[in-house]
């Protein structure tokens, strides 16, 4: 299955082939599973994959199975864009010298968790950005370390409860705002990155597609509801990730060439109560700490706004 | 048919052309890696090894090499950087010291799991605290379990010829294991010796590369998935396939020494006996410091003292048989190191080794372990006649040292060590 040339517009573009197998071992509702297919899907079979250590990584691959129809490589967890930088190096240094893969585009996909890549792995991910790698880095964020039960990340947001912010007298889940890996991203001057969110599939394939085509390094980043860690029902996953762009909890980006734009906008905003009343995580949180979340979100939204000069997120409207 | 073979081979090894120069063990390194075309090197800096990564740039950007050269930001992304281009199928090469090793330790494991035929320099070097950036042999015995062939060089023309036997045999599709050639900080790394490289062209007879797909690599053509999930069902049968290869590999060590002999006139085995077939004491020594165990020896042969030595060059796999043989008839066995097991039976993880090899085959004789030369304090030749003659002492009183004797501290009596 070749790479997909054409733009994402409707359902009718995703292509029918897999190269993501069933059979692997993710919760029920896990949406890490649907951002898996509809990737690979994109990328097609000249894609080489490498995967840092987490919940995708262990279900996908327990020995003697796979879920891969790739070729595809794991080495250990704070390293995907270490590995993926030796392997976009190889394949130039075959394809140069021994004519190995001729006249052929091989794509290098990393793939890693938040935990992975906000924190433990930032550090050979900013290497890999700064060399230029031509790698397309897909960062799957469930917002906290699934793999090993539920413990906070970089990217947990604020006020959720985790295993390792839980809720009691003196603390009262998650007591910082979710690290900035955009931010991070933009300041390596990479030619794409964006963010992408699979209640909204056809615009998450259009990302993928263009970070594909993309000669360099690029990121997208991607929003992925994890049902057991967010206390979220097997069927919500979907209708609590389009509420998070909904309430501008989530905003949908792309960056191409350091030109931002909000790919789905959204004229009126939900307020976050219905984003957060409906996970688990979120249920110890008083109405006072939800107007503080409400605040941080308005002021996100509107400097999202002035960032791209223009109102892409509307004000809050009550129903 | 079987003749005309071995005529071809009589024609081929014939030496090639000698040309001498004269290099840093630095520079030896960086000319093997030349030599042998790598295609993917990963480089990041530490004391006493920048000057490989330095040349090797030069020689890319000067178009004597043609490779690609990531320019990682930690040794961690430096290994885990070849052992993905490895598996992409390339060759490639890197090269640390010290806190870089230990900073990559994690990697060492996933590079021999995987199989992946990497190739290490290794500058040896102190490990931090306190910081030292001087000789001694912590950081190698570091990694004694990470599963790597570990191959010591002595001098530098040996540090040339191991990295390129290395090639040889990591690559060697019954063995398929990471290799480090290890060269003494310093002692070997900036020392200007006589060199006689192959060259480009003999490097690559001697250790050609494969077509690409001799083994599984990632590729789109055949997808496989590499580093998955060792369930319990299945991972005590890959681990024991690794213990399988270490042990095959030997097979494979030892003929391409033989080979490179043949072919050049300098033979490579397991080990190096220095004046042992009529010994009567004996240490085990490696790397440079065997050199300093040679003189230490020809000054007691002068004084009539039948000492003898036997140098490790592969210690992992670790060559019992061979060392065994060579230690069997000498009185005493001593063993002289310069890394530290901290708390273990003896503090000399080096003996260990011996003294399991030559008790598991039922010898038993006066041994003692010594300690010297740790963060580059200088060893010199007088220090080990020391050893030798204490040594001596045991096999007459026919007992063995119960702790390690540390020759060289300021202030310390080694015979003391013997009481704590
Ligand atoms: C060096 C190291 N530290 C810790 C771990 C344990 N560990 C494995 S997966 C994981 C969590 C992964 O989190 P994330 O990247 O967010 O992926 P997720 O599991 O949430 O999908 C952790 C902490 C490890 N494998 N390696
Ligand atoms: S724990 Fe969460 S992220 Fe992991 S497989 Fe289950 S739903 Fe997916
Ligand atoms: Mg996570």
């Amino acid at each position: 299955m070749e790479a997909l040339k054409k733009p994402v517009r409707t359902i009718w573009d995703i292509p029918r082939p897999e190269q993501f197998a069933p059979g692997h071992n993710m919760c029920q509702g896990c949406a890490a599973a649907l951002i898996m297919r509809m990737l690979m899907k994109v990328v097609g079979k000249d894609a080489i994959v490498v995967m840092g250590t987490g919940c995708v990584e262990v279900t996908t691959t327990p020995f003697p199975y796979t879920s891969w129809k790739n070729p595809w490589l794991h080495l250990a967890f704070e390293n995907t864009a270490a590995g993926a930088s030796g392997v976009e190096a190889a394949l130039k240094a075959l394809q140069r010298k021994y004519g190995v893969f001729k006249d052929r585009y091989i794509k290098v996909v990393a793939i890693a968790g938040d935990g992975g890549t906000f924190d433990i792995g930032l550090q050979s991910l900013s290497g890999m950005m700064e060399r230029g790698h031509d790698v397309m880095y897909v960062v799957y964020d469930n917002e906290a370390y699934m793999n090993t039960g539920i413990q906070r990340s970089g990217a947990t947001p604020l006020g959720a409860w985790t295993t390792t912010t839980p809720v009691g007298k003196r603390m009262r889940g998650e007591p910082r705002p979710k690290k900035d890996i955009i931010g991070i991203a933009l300041a390596h001057r990479i030619p794409y990155i964006a963010t992408a969110n699979p209640a909204y599939p056809t615009d998450m394939m259009e990302k993928f597609r263009k970070a594909y085509e993309t000669r360099g390094p690029s990121l997208v980043h991607v929003y992925s509801p994890c049902t057991p860690g967010w206390r979220i029902r097997n069927e919500h996953t979907i209708h609590v990730s389009r509420l998070a762009v909904q309430t501008g909890m989530w905003v949908q980006l792309e960056i191409e060439n350091g030109k931002p734009r909000v790919t789905v906008k959204v004229p009126k905003r939900k307020p976050v109560r219905e984003y957060l009343r409906i996970q688990g995580r979120f249920r110890h949180l008083t109405e006072e700490e939800i107007q503080k979340i409400q605040r941080m979100v308005d002021e996100y939204v509107e400097e999202i706004n002035r960032w791209v000069g223009e109102q892409a997120i509307g004000p809050v409207v009550e129903e | 048919m079987a003749v005309a073979v071995e005529q071809r081979r009589e024609q081929e090894a014939r030496p090639a052309a000698r040309r001498r120069v004269a290099a840093k063990g630095n520079f030896a390194v960086a000319m093997a890696v030349r030599d042998v075309d790598i295609d993917v090197a990963a480089i990041y800096p530490i004391t006493p090894q920048v000057q490989i990564a330095e040349k090797i740039t030069e020689y890319v950007a000067n178009e004597e090499l043609d490779a690609e050269v990531i320019h990682v930001e930690s040794e961690h992304s430096a290994m885990s950087a070849v052992v993905a281009a490895a598996a992409t199928g390339a060759r490639v090469f890197t090269a640390t010291a010290s806190q870089g090793l230990e900073f990559m330790h994690e990697m060492l494991y996933i590079a021999s799991g995987l199989r992946q035929p990497v190739v290490m320099a290794l500058t040896t070097r102190a490990l931090s605290a306190p910081i030292n950036i001087w000789n001694d042999y912590s950081d190698a015995f570091g990694m004694r379990d990470t599963g790597w062939i570990m191959i010591f060089s002595e001098n530098v023309q040996e540090a040339y010829d191991n990295v390129v036997q290395a090639y040889r045999i990591a690559e060697h599709p019954d063995v398929l294991l990471p290799v480090v050639v290890t060269l003494d900080g310093y002692i070997l790394s900036h020392t200007v010796e006589p060199l006689e490289p192959l060259g480009r062209e003999e490097a690559l007879r001697f250790a050609p590369k494969r077509r690409y797909g001799y083994r599984p690599t990632l590729n789109p053509d055949m997808p496989m998935s590499f580093g998955v999930v060792g369930v319990p069902a299945w991972y005590h049968e890959i681990k024991y396939q690794q213990v399988r290869a270490m042990r095959e590999s030997r097979r494979v060590i030892e003929e391409t020494g033989r080979e490179f002999g043949r072919r050049y006139g300098r033979s490579y085995g397991f080990i190096e006996e220095y004046m042992m077939d009529d010994a009567e004491v004996a240490l085990v020594s490696l790397g440079a410091t065997a050199s300093l165990v040679k003189a230490a020896v020809n000054r007691l042969r002068k004084e009539g003292v039948k000492a003898g030595m036997v140098k490790i060059r592969v210690y992992r796999p670790f060559p019992a048989e061979e060392l065994v043989k060579a230690l069997e008839n000498v009185e005493a066995v001593g063993t002289l190191n310069r890394a530290i097991s901290y708390g273990g039976v003896v503090e000399d993880p080096l003996f260990m080794e011996v003294a399991t090899a030559l008790a598991l085959r039922g010898i038993v004789k006066p041994m003692a372990s010594f300690i010297h030369g740790m963060g580059g304090r200088d060893i010199f030749v007088r220090d080990i006649v020391a050893m030798y003659k204490k040594l001596m002492e045991h096999a007459k009183a026919g007992t063995s040292a119960k702790r390690t004797y540390f020759y060289g501290v300021k202030g310390h009596n080694p015979d003391d060590d013997q009481k704590m």
